[in-house]
């Protein structure tokens, strides 16, 4: 019994169509990454909220101030950006206990026990002049000495570094490591344009 | 011997091209998986600001883009040279009156799903050139209309002084 051979399908144009189609994506789609520095805005408060005043102890907070020249000043002392990283990691966890610099709670969180929570609180304010590149440094600056300072923790109790936590174990960092940068309401230094 | 001479002709043999359409598959394959769907044209000219402490978005259907930087070429007749605020495909017309934001966020948030909505992330994606005035603008707008979660949009690079 003789098969009748079934033709086979051409298959030159195949190519083309899929470079028709490479060409395609490559014109509607971008490679960039989506990156950036998250951050959450605090609610504007209801305007029948009278103005209480706040009781954050002078010494718990830290003004970082960025000015319409860029140039920075934190706790009263201006300094480079380079300087900030390290004034921020003091400033958070108090080595030494000095009476100016802020408070400490002792706090007890599940999974890791006691520890000593920071009660500072980094307020920054800048300009309608500054630019938004120095902006990110300072933003990014504050993130840095955040991080190292969970670094430093996370090896302490659980011998990794931050970012090779679990879930849960990165939450109970948050708790004993708080990143409290406060955005002040912004000030107009020069009027509007 | 002269059967064998005359078969070949002293010509080169065709390439076989049968493998063409599977490496230009893998190639479509690979763009597909790395890219992703252009949301709009910038309008402005952005170029974002340095920093090295930057996290990768993970879900990229909560975000919204706001992009704020100078008109490019083309439409600075229109806008001029002055920072501008793009929302979607549009420049916004007056940076005093900030009241685009708000449809715009009012928009976004119609467009997502229940139960994605307190997740909204909206991106700032301005120049690194660009005054903090108009992005503080912006950023008490979004205050007004409680879309909190903000992302300052950077690329990852060395930070310069």
């Amino acid at each position: 019994m003789a098969k009748k051979k079934v033709p086979e399908i051409n298959g030159s144009s195949m190519a083309d169509i899929a470079f028709i189609a490479l060409i395609f994506f490559l014109m509607v789609t971008t490679m960039d990454k989506e990156e950036g520095i998250a951050r959450q805005l605090p609610p504007i408060p209801p305007e029948d909220q009278k103005v209480e005043d706040q009781k954050v102890n002078r010494r718990n907070i830290i003004q970082v101030k960025i000015n319409a020249a860029d140039r920075l000043l934190a706790g009263g002392v201006p300094m480079d950006v380079s300087q900030l990283k390290d004034k921020i990691k003091e400033f958070m966890t108090n080595p030494y206990d000095d009476p100016n610099l802020p408070e400490k709670e002792e706090q007890d969180i599940p999974g890791i026990g006691k520890v000593m929570v920071s009660k500072g609180v980094i307020s920054l304010q800048n300009d309608r002049g500054t630019s938004y590149q120095a902006y990110i440094t300072v933003q990014n600056e504050l993130v840095k000495a955040i991080n190292e300072i969970r670094d430093e923790f996370s090896m302490q109790h659980f011998g990794k570094k931050y970012s090779k936590l679990d879930d849960d174990q990165v939450d109970m960092v948050r708790k004993a490591v708080p990143q409290r940068i406060s955005e002040a309401e912004p000030k107009d230094v020069k009027k509007k344009k | 011997m002269a059967k064998f001479i005359k078969e070949n002709k002293g010509e080169l043999p065709q390439m076989n091209t049968s493998s063409l359409p599977d490496i230009v598959f893998i190639i479509l394959m690979f763009f597909m998986v790395c890219t992703s769907m252009r949301q709009n044209e910038t309008k402005v000219r952005v170029r974002m600001p340095q920093a090295t402490e930057i996290a990768k978005l993970d879900r990229k259907d909560l975000a919204s883009y706001i992009y704020i930087g100078t008109p490019s070429n083309q439409y600075q007749k229109e806008y001029g040279t002055d920072s501008r605020i793009q929302l979607n495909d549009v420049i916004c017309k007056d940076n005093n009156d900030l009241s685009a934001i708000r449809d715009f966020i009012a928009a976004e948030r119609e467009s997502m799903s229940e139960q994605d909505r307190p997740f909204m992330q909206v991106n700032i994606k301005a120049d690194q050139d660009t005054r903090m005035g108009i992005i503080t603008d912006v950023k008490q707008e979004l205050r007004r209309c409680s879309a909190l979660k903000i992302v300052y949009g950077a690329r990852k690079g060395g930070v310069q002084k």
